[in-house]
Formats: structure tokens, sequence, C-alpha cells
């Protein structure tokens, strides 16, 4: 089968999978949640959490009728033969992952309507990242509107530090609220620029869950979520259970009149899905390994 | 206290639910968001029949994804949207429609609390994201109004079995769940800013 074929093929599984199975890390934060909520209204929204999870794989329906604006990160091989083509054929994808899924239309043109298809100006986004070797690492990553309503950027004075940074990671909880549905997964980029921290907040969310950032930046990712969790805006706001089931920080250096700070909120879906085409065809699922779900 | 009702729902039963029951509901429950909500208040303000009568019906802040298999409407995923978008006009909307039961995620405000306690109506918050849970309680589309809205919009009408884990929100004394919720939250933030060493 020819290369192109491939990577299309992959792309749209890639979509089908992170709209209807969680990555099993996310699944396992959810479920050890659950299993240390005491009875009451958040283990309610927690069952609920899981059963749907259930139900989402047993009938390979989309988890959350939200199926997100798609973006796909890519790591691309300096020997890997596709390159400028891949975004043409990442949007094909796109187009029929929404009619064969079904995913929502969730792509509106700013001065006109909903495209139908999930991809139109800019949309799918693309990110690129060049590395060595021959293969083509593809990310599938949608986002729902809910939780991406509430995320926050803020150009900091320098000379707040990381107080400031704190204290707008905690404002930022408190005004997301039950709005974003929480337990969240929160990504945190500070440094950079205006884009730098935003990009950077948002790949955050991609690091699997239990691994931390090194050093300090690791201990801090720690005393985020448990400062989080005091707030007790809980399992879809009841106030009881998790608020907060990780927090991953990227950093970059900052300009030294600038601390540039985004706060990325993700709902309890955190959904994106990982493969490797090999430049000789071969496929190799990374966060979904084994999960087939057909046609 | 876990309670299944069934449409119909009366004032009276309505009132018996208090702030943090669990509740399934049984029966007709008819989706809108703001474009039709909106348009409902027109329409009442104009003296024209509505395609439904909500009176005693649940009202769902729901935008499902839903296709056409053969002449039936298959629900794919029918989660439920941020309710906060319908406060302006939820108020008018129990009154005049006399919906019982109002069914979303993320809480709703004071005005629609206010309108629970005077006409006797409950806000229910059903999970955010549960897109395939409410597709299974969804035993069949009863009937589609308003499409020129778009898929989203339109009142999708659901004849449901046991809709729900639904976590009464705001009940008929006006209590309100999530307000409570945020104000304790509010409450917290000096606690967590010690705990990051920032005060």
């Amino acid at each position: 089968m020819e290369l192109e074929k491939i990577i299309r093929d992959t792309a749209k599984n890639l979509l089908k999978l992170s709209a209807i199975v969680l990555p099993p890390t996310v699944e396992k934060a959810l479920r050890d949640a659950y299993e240390r909520t005491p009875e009451g209204p958040g283990k309610v929204q927690l069952k609920a959490i899981i059963d749907n999870i259930e139900a989402a794989k047993r009938l390979k329906k989309p988890i959350c009728q939200d199926t997100g604006v798609v973006s796909f990160y890519l790591k691309v091989g300096d020997d890997f033969p596709l390159k400028s083509g891949l975004k043409r054929i990442l949007t094909e994808a796109t187009v029929e992952a929404t009619r064969e899924v079904p995913l929502r239309p969730n792509a509106v043109e700013i001065l006109g309507s909903n495209t139908g298809t999930n991809v139109g100006t800019n949309i799918p986004w693309v990110v690129i990242e060049l590395t060595e070797g021959d293969y083509l690492e593809i990310t599938a990553f949608p986002k729902g509107g809910g939780s991406t309503n509430v995320s926050q950027v803020k150009m900091l004075s320098p000379g707040l530090g990381m107080k400031g940074v704190l204290t707008f990671y905690i404002d930022s909880l408190l005004n997301a609220g039950a709005a974003g549905c929480p337990p969240y997964f929160v990504g945190v980029g500070i440094g950079g620029g205006e884009n730098v921290c935003v990009e950077l907040a948002k790949k955050a969310l991609l690091r699997p869950i239990g691994v931390r950032a090194e050093g300090e930046l690791g201990k801090l990712e720690e005393k985020m979520i448990e400062a989080g969790n005091l707030l007790k805006i809980g399992a879809m706001g009841t106030g009881e259970g998790p608020t907060v089931l990780n927090v991953s920080i990227e950093t970059a250096c900052r300009h030294p009149a600038s601390l540039p700070v985004a706060i990325v909120f993700s709902c309890w879906a955190l959904r994106y899905s990982t493969a490797r085409v090999a430049k000789s065809g071969e496929v190799e699922y990374l966060t979904h390994r084994g999960i087939v779900l057909g046609t | 206290m876990e309670v299944e009702l069934k449409t119909p729902i009366s004032e009276d039963e309505v009132r018996k639910l208090k702030v943090g029951d669990t509740l399934y509901i049984t029966g007709t429950v008819v989706t809108a968001r703001d474009q039709a909500h909106r348009r409902a208040l027109e329409y009442v303000r104009e003296g024209k029949k509505l395609p439904i009568d909500f009176n005693g019906l649940a009202v769902y802040h729901c935008g499902p994804i839903v296709r056409k298999v053969g002449e039936e409407w298959e629900v794919v995923s029918a989660g439920p949207t941020t309710s906060k978008r319908m406060e302006m006009f939820e108020y008018d909307f129990i009154e005049k429609l006399k919906a019982r039961v109002v069914i979303g995620k993320g809480g709703m405000g004071d005005k629609t609390a206010e309108a629970c306690k005077r006409f006797g109506a409950v806000y229910a918050a059903f999970t955010g994201g549960a897109g395939v849970l409410a597709a299974k309680a969804i035993k069949r589309v009863v009937g589609v109004y308003w499409d020129d809205l778009g898929m989203p919009e339109a009142l999708w009408v659901f004849e449901v079995e046991r809709f729900g884990p639904l976590t009464v929100a705001i009940d008929s004394s006006g209590r309100n769940m999530f307000k409570e919720a945020q104000e304790r939250s509010a409450g917290m933030r000096e606690s967590a800013l010690r705990e990051l060493g920032v005060m």
C-alpha cells in the first residue's frame, strides 16, 4: 500500500481512537479518583464518567458529543519521504473521520458558518517538529470547547516571579469552577512569549500522567495538584471528589522584561492518540496499543 | 436519596426533590439550547403555538450528534452543554412553559433558582461529557422541530428510560448546590495559596 494512504488511514484511526477510547493512563487516573472518593454526589458523577467510558468503548461511540477542534502534533524524521504533503493528507483524514465515526462538525469560519467537515481555514491545526530517523509520529489531539473556554493566558510582571505564576494558577482554577468539566488535567506553560507559553501548556497535556518534570519543577507540579484540590471544586463542580488530577509544567526562557504564563485546562476527557508510521509503511500504535475498533 | 420520576411531572412531585438527590427520568425530554430558548420565548410573546407542550416535561441543554439510519434517527452522543448560557432565558421559560426539570451541566444562577422556587421546578446536573451514557437512555427520537437552527440547536424530542443519574443542583426551595460549592471554593483561596508558599 502506498505510504500516503497508510498515513491517511492511520490519522483517521487516531482521530477515531481519541474520540472513543481514553489513553489508558487517563482512564486509570479517573478510576483511582472514583475509588478514593467517598459516597455522595461527587462519587455519583465519577461513576457516571466511568460507566460512560466503558459504554463508549463497547458501543464504539464518541465519549462526548463535543468531539473537539482537531489538531495534530507531528514528529517528522529527516529520512521520512513525505513532508510538505502531510497537511493535505491529515486534512483529508479529518474529513473522512468526521463522516465515518461520526464526529460533530466543530469548525466554524470566523466570518461565515460551520464548514460541516471539521476542516477549514487553518484547521486541522498542525504542529510540526523535526527529528532524526526515518519515521513519522502522529498525535491526534482534539480538544473540546468547554475546557478551552476557561483556559487563560497572561503576561505577568516579572517582579511577581513564581508567586505570581502560582496565584494565577489558583485564580484560573477558581474562575473555571465547574464550567470546564472537572476533575481537570492542567497544562502550564511558562516563559517564551505570547504564543510560546500557550503552545508549551498544550504540549504539557500530552505528557503521560505520572511522568513528572525533572527536579524542582516536578516537585512544584505535585504541590500544585495538592493546592488545587484544596479548592474543593470537585467532580463536575459538586464540591466532592478531586478537582485536579494532574498538573504538567513546561518552560522556556523568558525575556528579561516579561513573564508569560498560560494555564490550559482539559476536562476529565483528556483525549489524544499517538502512532508511528515507519518509512517502510509499518504502523505502531503507542498510546492505544492493541486496541482495535474496526470500521 | 434516589428518585425516579415519570413525565408529565407534577409540581407536587418536583417540590419533594432536594439538592443532592439523585434523579432518573422516564418519559419525554426535549433538548433546547440558546437559539431554541430564544425562539420559544418569542413564540410565547407573539402568542404563537409551540410545536411541543413543555408542561411537566424536562428541558435538556444539549446539542446532540444524531444520524439518520433508514427512516429512524439514531442518537450517537448526547451529553449536556454548559447551562450558564441559558440563564438569561430560563426564568421566563420555567414561568411561561411550565417545564418542571431543567437538565444541563455546570450550574445556573440566581434568576433560575428564583424561578424554581416560585413556579416549582428543579435544575438537575447531568455529568458533562457523558454523551454515550445519555444516548443509551434515549430509547427513541419522537420528533425534531426547528431543524432550521441546525443539528445542535434544534428541538429534539426524546423518549427516555431512566435518564440519569442526574444530581438535583437547584431545588424548589431555591437552594443552589453549584453556587454554594463555588462560594466554598472561593473561601479556600488563601489556604491554597499558603500551601504553595505564596502567602
